[in-house]
């Protein structure tokens, strides 16, 4: 009986996904103790309410970042910093075509989902000059990047005249905030969605193996007919669109398209969560799951960062702190050691029932 | 223990998840001896030797030195630092920097707290050249050959104070006057008092150079002999534990002659690195290429494959003719290549055994025809238990699979293709001789299924075996080919590579 429970838990331990989910339950525990009320939810004005909704809602965004985030970071062995300009290119020209390009309206002066696909072809398109740069030009990932990085938020800001345009209409706001009747947020939904869809896509087409092939060895996938630019090419535009996807949310939650501010610094948390997932950010394997996991960590220790009463300015410092004993507890030179200590309590053991 | 002992290992231990890679192996190393160290693919050898240089850390055992006493090795450093030096199967030099960087990495020699480049070069070329190779020391390693390669990896080691040398399969990839070089190197070496360690599949090697031989089998140490007790037949059957048959029946395994039907013809082909040529293959043949490393023997079938872009000519495959470059379109006309280089165009090293063999039949489909897991599957365990290919299960990566296994995995995964023509590229190199047996045995079976095959092959004797016709190759062209039982032997095949009877 006992030794059955032990190889299970064994079995638990090495299951890859185990660290991320342990890191996530420690952040988790860290609230339990100093907010006993953490775990608090409940209905007001219809609409669920406690802090693990807010960390599921806050973090959609990061989360359908970190989904597309994986896939690049997998074929091309780079990340694409551009996501968050991407986002706030997205929003201004969906705002833009919703206003008609005036700075403030009250109804839509176009219709909305054509307007919130033409956002997301924004996003696309941003998506394939990248992997453009990337795939065919072969720039370096983070310098090809590096120039929607900059110029992304410019473009932004050109569409909406470097003014915040606003779409006062409700209809708009549904979408990062609640439909009418529904106590889950909307974002959840969104967010679960692209998780289930790409998931989908990746391990029910052969999409993933070519994506892990030709970001483990390009010249071998080659001689077996991969086109890697073709592959990885792909993976920045899926990049792009998810980016558009969750700009749109990110928009919609303050009405308004801010050039300046939406999905600001966000790149950064989202390839946090894609290494804090398990992910080797060397390309080759990879697992969606663990950046959601990665994702929700973040989002779980900001939560809790403000909960405390950190200060907005100085929560980088904090979040730095507990992201460096998150990675050291998942390198292999920790686990070494853990791995040393562990046989030595068991040889101790063994002597003490010899002696005994 | 004798006198002259420097290297004692005893009671060495490695497991690997789900593989007992070494069990209670001995290994003892005397000074001024040059010591073979054979057993089949999987036996064991590279393990010992990276437990060895610290590579990997030990389960159980240890390892004595001359004047260290005990040692534990942590990282190849250490064991440099102890004096061991290593030269590995396959090249591991930093492709991108220069020969001499690369010759003195970590070891720089300095003056005034600055690299000395002109010291550095100057003794890298003195290095090379008492192997006899003359290069540019300052170019980058990637501009060579994998044999160049191959050599400066071995004046590395040699360049360090080593009173232990282990040469891992280094010959594999160096042509015949090549392996005299080294062979010179090494008999000097041993007269200085180093002992050598000497890991390779070649038995006429062994016998050529060594003083005595240890064999592995499964991971278990078989035995020690000096070379002179030990006759080349009983070592084969002592490494495979089985006596071997003779392999020279092989050729009449043959069970069908070729067709008339031609499957593959490149019509006045060339690319950057071949010269113009014309070689077709009939159902059911095998044509070798025979010629010296860097004849353009690869390079020709890089050509028609499309894996070097043919810049003229036409290859027709099953009378369709294949637009060149396009290697999907070459895999979808028939065609399957296995590379040279395993390590670089071969295996993907971190997926696993069953989608390293699946990946070129799902191209061949298509992305979105996902061949299912069943079918997966069977696929690997019929393909897994016909090559028998010794891997802990088929999720494990191929990278922890010894070399010839990664081998039988890739052949396993053109085989899935169904191909109509194959190309292979030095299929044989650095596997045992079981295997080796095991592959002309298939290939031979795959003419009688009526396909077309190409087979490079750096033992003449091997080709010889299998082939009913062979292209010959020099300096990066083709020169003609021998056909004819009274043309294919050994001593024609020479001079046809040589040029004639000069």
């Amino acid at each position: 009986m006992n030794g059955d429970l032990k190889s299970r838990l064994g079995k638990i331990v090495h299951y890859k996904l185990f660290l991320p989910l342990f890191c996530l339950f420690l952040v988790l525990m860290v609230n339990v103790i100093t907010t006993p009320d953490f775990f608090h939810v409940e209905i007001r004005n219809g609409v669920l309410y406690g802090r693990p909704v807010d960390i599921i809602n806050r973090a959609s965004e990061l989360v359908i970042l970190a989904v597309g985030m994986t896939l690049v970071v997998a074929a091309s062995a780079g990340t694409d910093i551009s996501v968050g300009a991407v986002m706030a290119v997205t929003a201004a020209v969906t705002t833009f075509f919703l206003s008609g390009g005036e700075i403030s309206v009250n109804e839509y002066q176009f219709p909305l989902f054509p307007a919130i696909l033409l956002g997301i072809g924004a996003g696309a398109l941003c998506g394939a000059w990248n992997g453009f740069l990337v795939a065919k030009m072969r720039i370096q990932p983070m310098v090809a990047t590096l120039i929607l990085y900059t110029a992304g938020r410019g473009i932004a800001q050109l569409i909406t005249k470097g003014q915040i345009t606003y779409i006062r209409v409700d209809s708009y706001q549904y979408i990062g905030n609640f439909l009418p009747g529904v106590p889950i947020p909307t974002p959840v939904f969104i967010s679960i969605a692209v998780v289930i869809l790409v998931q989908l896509f990746v391990k029910k087409t052969a999409f993933g193996l070519f994506v892990e092939s030709v970001g483990v060895n390009k010249e071998a996938s080659k001689h077996v007919g991969l086109k890697s630019v073709m592959i990885i090419f792909a993976t920045y535009v899926f990049c792009g669109v998810l980016s558009g996807i969750a700009g749109i949310v990110a928009s919609s939650r303050i009405y308004s398209a801010d050039a300046n501010n939406i999905g600001l610094n966000l790149e950064l948390d989202a390839i946090l969560a894609v290494a804090l997932g398990g992910n080797s950010l060397g390309g080759g394997r990879f697992s969606i799951l663990g950046s959601i996991i990665g994702a929700y960590t973040i989002q779980a220790l900001t939560t809790t960062l403000y909960a405390i009463g950190v200060s907005a300015d100085q929560i980088p410092v904090y979040k730095a702190i507990v992201v460096v004993i998150i990675v050291s507890l998942q390198s292999p030179e920790f686990q070494r050691y853990v791995r040393k200590f562990r046989k030595k309590l068991e040889a101790k053991k063994a002597i003490g029932e010899v002696t005994a | 223990m004798e006198e002259n002992v420097v290297l004692h290992m005893e009671g060495i231990y490695k497991t690997f998840p789900g593989v007992k890679a070494l069990q209670n192996v001995a290994f003892t190393l005397r000074e001024g001896e040059i010591h073979a160290l054979m057993g089949e693919n999987g036996a064991g050898k590279s393990t010992l030797i990276k437990v060895l240089t610290g590579v990997y850390e030990l389960d159980g055992g240890s390892i004595y030195l001359k004047g260290h006493g005990e040692i534990v090795n942590k990282s190849p450093q250490d064991a440099q630092d102890n004096g061991i030096s290593t030269v590995y199967q396959e090249v591991c030099l930093c492709p991108n920097l220069s020969v001499s960087e690369n010759i003195f990495m970590g070891r720089e020699p300095r003056k005034g707290g600055f690299v000395d480049w002109k010291k550095m070069h100057e003794d890298s070329r003195k290095l090379l050249s008492s192997l006899d190779i003359d290069i540019d020391v300052t170019a980058a390693v990637e501009n060579y050959s994998i044999a160049i390669q191959q050599m400066i990896a071995i004046a590395r080691a040699v360049s360090t104070e080593c009173k232990v040398l282990i040469l891992d399969e280094p010959t594999s990839s160096l042509d015949d006057s090549e392996v005299e070089k080294l062979f010179s190197v090494m008999t000097n070496l041993k007269s200085k008092g180093v002992g050598i360690i000497f890991v390779t599949h070649f038995l006429e090697q062994v016998y050529q150079v060594c003083d005595r031989i240890t064999v592995l089998r499964n991971g278990q140490l078989v035995g020690e002999y000096p070379i002179k007790d030990l006759p080349r037949v009983e070592l084969v059957s002592k490494m495979l534990g089985k006596d071997l048959d003779d392999l020279a029946e092989i050729k009449n395994m043959r069970t069908t002659k070729p067709s008339e039907k031609v499957i593959i013809d490149a019509d006045s082909v060339k690319s950057a690195k071949i010269k113009e040529f014309n070689i077709n293959v009939h159902k059911g043949e095998v044509v070798g290429l025979a010629g010296l490393l860097g004849s353009g023997r690869s390079e020709l079938v890089r050509a028609i494959y499309g894996a070097d872009k043919a810049n003229a000519g036409t290859v027709t495959c099953a009378d369709k003719k294949v637009r060149s470059g396009n290697e999907l379109e070459s895999m979808k006309a028939g065609m399957a290549y296995l590379p040279e280089d395993r390590k670089k165009d071969g295996i993907i090293p971190d997926l696993s055994v069953r989608e390293n063999m699946l990946i070129a039949l799902q191209v061949k489909n298509g992305m979105f025809k996902l061949i299912n897991k069943k079918n997966q599957e069977e696929f690997v365990d019929e393909y897994i238990k016909i090559l028998q290919i010794k891997t802990a299960s088929r999720e494990t990566p191929i990278k922890s699979l010894s070399g010839g296994n990664q081998q039988k995995v890739i052949l396993a995964r053109w085989l899935l293709t169904n191909p109509e023509f194959i190309i292979l590229d030095e299929p044989t190199r650095g596997i045992d001789i079981g295997t080796k047996t095991e592959i002309q045995k298939l290939i031979l079976r795959f003419a009688d299924e009526g396909k077309g095959v190409i087979f490079i092959s750096s033992e003449i004797e091997e080709m010889l075996r299998t082939c009913s016709r062979m292209g010959i190759m020099r300096d990066g062209k083709k020169v003609g080919e021998l056909s004819g039982e009274e043309n294919l032997n050994v001593s024609s095949v020479m001079k046809a590579i040589a040029g004639g009877e000069k």
